[in-house]
């Protein structure tokens, strides 16, 4: 969507009846509503009416993200990639996180497909109060025999993952959409040769595509081509090299279209990116320096705007460390970096609970938030005003100020809620320990550095 | 008036002119505004639509538009420059966001310095200390493993003994060293190792100044980088210290790129040169805020490349503190085995921060510092180590 789209321009294009079907109030709410992603067109019942087709079409075109949003997969159970409006995260923010996508070869027999493809589906870890979990399955034909890439598809299904079908013949992909096509995977990929057929087999399937080719002049020429067939879902694969004298270019590629796509609104490469780290794995050597290789490669392309990634390694490090990178480039920056200070309570806490401390820092505030909730602990926690500063930098900066801490106790009214003087305080902060104490009067116990061993630090030491 | 102004309006966007033939307007006021860039872009994607239907597409690459150049800056001055060091590193120098697709835009690679710590760390994760617990004992002969064993380039000592605080704390008072102690362990480093150095304080805002002025004068020609002045010290004494015995100073601050702008500033205005200063706008922990730290950078290194004279230097965060999160430490069997999940956790942090715009990061596990360095030299490279379809790994993994 161009920067300079205002709500009356969009406004000039929608029926223009205050209908309300929408639930917006008025079309000019519905047209603000649009701008901001909050509503789709289709929200609109009146315009999707044929007569309003060119205005429908002219509004399609104006919003569309200038990276295009494409799913994988079924309207229920499928992910969106793409749909990006800004080359840096901080000019709005970046919209839908980078899916990863598991290989699974089909010359392993169809129930170890299905056993790998079910674990691919379970991978989960839990981080500041959010699951992060893996997004597809990129089922490849290595194999080389269509019926036998088929089967492996289909033992995919039950795992309910969007799937991706990685072949070199457009022949291994038909036989495999005839088993799964309905569930509407990402098909990898057209070349410079197969285009035609890997197009054909696109609109048949009403599949999204992968178009492959090693520059992009070339990759542009094929998106053309395939878009003249009628395919509308396009990733684009610049190719991923991981070795000297080919990363450099890879990185460049990636950079150089999403630059030209939004700085320039060049639509032709205005489509999600696909890097396909688990190219490290066509190396000899030990797995776990080739899944550190693939952790790295695949930090280093998220970090230059792959939308999506097809990964090989199951080692839960190597998930652990891309998918937390991607949580954080994901989180939006217009959010506040600070929470609002005050005295929140966990469990039923009563006049003997624990008092604890932590700064108002909104990641640090989360995370031992999310820490007691997930232990069931009955506390106080205080939240001092340190500036939206952490504990480490707060104690070296001076924004944790213990005069500080003596106002929030007395303005939280917190010695009406508990019977004792005793402050814990995080581990980071035991510098403050007799500041603190001087300044509130109060008795304060260094705890733990880290808000997960609150609960076993409780659990020993405190006994009231 | 029957005139149906949206209709002319919508003309108006796709001709781009229009023209009107026998019309009466009788009115007391007629206001036609049409944004010339509305319309200019329904032109364009009309041709767009055009163009899709023919299948016709082409690609070109235009970088955007920098102007700006970040200072270039040398830690450690060889004999030649009145110093003792064997070799010098050099930091900044670009002309585009790092990686950009612009030829000879980053004339500098990223430079990793390692930390050594003025006394033992028995707190450090189980993997480091595998690596340091045989070393930790003397910081000269931590400086010396980190050159001859680990490869180091440059190397950081944190005279972190000298907090006064040190003295409150059981057993702390025969660790504590006072500012005049502190330089002595410089002076030892420097002759332990031949690798250009940092020097950094203990983080006392109180005591800082004190122990980086007496660091400055005992490492006097060397040109070090002294780690360093910020808003909540006297960051004045610490600058001064700079000019006065010709070393660089980082100018910290907490991810505020306006702090940071006018931390800079005063710095520049007491009459430190441009490059022989070094920025560190603070690196969040991966997991715990490098998010913040990511956008101030590449915002940091955007706006010096767009101009901002106060911004224009080279890049220093401090990546050790990956090892902060619980992920990068924690015995627990669900997240995989320690031996790779802490040097990971740093290593990404690292590479992050260096797609943002850092030029130096500040490290300690050498297995993190060998993966940072694997990528970062495959990125750098043109020379073809190995030619492979794109697509074989279909077939091939």
């Amino acid at each position: 969507m161009p920067k300079n789209i205002t709500p009356l321009t969009v406004y000039r294009y929608l029926p223009k009846t205050n209908c309300g079907d929408c639930e917006q109030k008025t079309c000019m709410a519905f047209a603000s509503a649009l701008i901001d992603r909050k509503v789709v067109i289709e929200d609109c019942p009146p315009i999707l009416e044929p007569r309003h087709g060119d205005d429908r079409r002219e509004l399609e075109d104006m919003l569309r993200p200038p990276v295009r949003e494409v799913r994988i997969g079924t309207e229920e159970s499928g992910v969106l990639v793409g749909g990006e409006e800004v080359i840096r995260r901080h000019e709005l923010t970046y919209y839908n996180r980078t899916a990863m996508a598991i290989e699974v070869s089909d010359e392993l027999e169809p129930e170890k497909v299905s056993r790998r493809a079910r674990s691919i589906s379970e991978v989960e870890f839990e981080r500041v109060g959010m699951v992060l979990k893996l997004d597809a399955i990129a089922v490849r034909c290595a194999s080389g025999d269509p019926g036998r890439f088929a089967v492996a598809a289909e033992s995919c299904m039950d795992a309910g993952m969007p799937m991706v079908l990685c072949a070199l013949e457009p022949g291994e992909i038909g036989a495999a959409l005839e088993r799964v096509g309905q569930c509407r995977p990402l098909i990898y990929s057209a070349s410079k040769e197969n285009w035609e057929e890997m197009s054909a087999l696109a609109v048949r399937y009403g599949c999204p595509l992968v178009v492959s080719a090693d520059t992009l002049e070339d990759l542009a020429s094929t998106v053309g081509k395939v878009r003249a067939k009628g395919v509308t879902d396009i990733v684009l694969d610049p190719g991923t090299y991981p070795y000297s004298g080919g990363l450099g270019k890879t990185i460049d590629n990636f950079t150089r279209a999403r630059v030209a796509a939004i700085g320039e609104e060049q639509e032709v490469v205005g489509y999600p990116l696909l890097g396909i780290p688990a190219v490290v794995w066509m190396d000899e050597g030990e797995s776990s320096t080739k899944a550190l290789r693939e952790a790295m490669l695949s930090s280093a392309l998220m970090g230059r705007y792959a939308d999506l990634l097809i990964l090989k390694t199951m080692k839960p490090w190597a998930h652990l460390s891309v998918m937390t990178l991607r949580q954080n480039l994901y989180t939006d920056p217009r959010k506040p970096v600070a929470v609002e200070p005050g005295l929140h309570e966990y469990g039923s806490p009563d006049s003997s609970s624990p008092l604890l401390l932590t700064t108002n820092f909104a990641l640090t505030f989360y995370t031992v938030e999310s820490d007691l909730q997930s232990s069931n602990v009955t506390c106080y926690l205080l939240v001092v005003d340190t500036e939206g500063i952490g504990v480490q930098s707060s104690v070296a900066g001076g924004q944790l100020d213990p005069g500080k801490v003596a106002d929030a106790i007395r303005e939280n009214g917190v010695q009406d809620k508990i019977d004792h003087k005793i402050l814990i305080v995080p581990g980071m902060a035991a510098r403050l320990k007799g500041d603190i104490e001087d300044a509130t009067g109060f008795e304060v116990i260094v705890g733990p550095r880290d808000s997960s061993s609150i609960p076993g630090f409780l659990d020993k030491k405190w006994e009231k | 008036m029957s005139l149906d102004l949206d209709r002319l309006l919508k003309s108006l966007e796709k001709l781009g002119e229009i023209e009107m033939e026998d019309v009466t307007i009788e009115a007391d006021r007629l206001e036609l505004r049409v944004s010339p860039s509305v319309a200019r872009m329904a032109v364009a994607r009309q041709a767009a639509r055009e163009a899709r239907a023919l299948g016709e597409a082409r690609f070109e690459f235009k970088p955007e538009d920098f102007t700006g150049q970040v200072a270039e800056v040398t830690i450690g001055a060889t004999k030649a420059d009145g110093g003792t060091r064997g070799s010098v590193v050099k930091l900044g120098g670009e002309t585009a966001p790092a990686f950009y697709p612009v030829e000879d835009s980053m004339p500098n690679h990223p430079v990793v310095t390692f930390d050594v710590f003025d006394m033992s760390q028995p707190q450090f994760a189980q993997e480091q200390r595998k690596v340091y617990s045989k070393v930790w004992d003397s910081p000269s002969k931590w400086a010396r493993y980190c050159e001859e064993e680990l490869g180091a380039e440059m190397i950081t000592i944190h005279l972190v003994s000298t907090d006064p605080l040190l003295q409150k704390i059981e057993g702390g008072a025969e660790l504590y060293k006072t500012p005049e102690e502190g330089s002595e362990v410089v002076k030892e480093v420097l002759k332990a190792t031949s690798l250009p150095i940092a020097v950094g304080g203990s983080g006392n805002p109180d005591n800082d100044p004190a122990v980086l002025e007496k660091a400055a004068e005992a490492a006097a020609g060397e040109r070090v980088m002294l780690a360093s002045a910020t808003l909540s010290q006297d960051w004045k004494r610490v600058s001064q210290a700079a000019i006065d015995y010709g070393h660089n100073v980082l100018s910290w601050t907490d991810l505020d790129v306006n702090m940071q702008k006018s931390l800079n500033e005063k710095i520049l205005d007491l009459g430190v040169p441009k490059d022989q200063i070094v920025i560190d706008p603070t690196s969040g922990a991966l997991g715990y805020g490098i998010d913040y730290s990511f956008t101030t950078t590449e915002r940091i290194r955007l706006a010096a490349l767009k101009g901002d004279q106060s911004l224009q230097m080279p890049i220093s965060l401090g990546v050790t503190n990956a090892w902060g999160a619980r992920e990068a430490w924690k015995k627990k069997k669900e997240w995989g085995d320690r031996k790779y999940r802490g040097p990971i956790w740093e290593a990404v942090q690292a590479l992050i921060l260096t797609v943002a715009g850092a030029d130096l990061c500040m490290m300690l596990h050498p297995r993190a510092v060998e993966l940072y360095k694997e990528i970062l030299s495959a990125i750098d490279s043109d020379e073809v180590e190995k030619k492979v379809d794109p697509r074989a790994w279909i077939v091939g993994i």
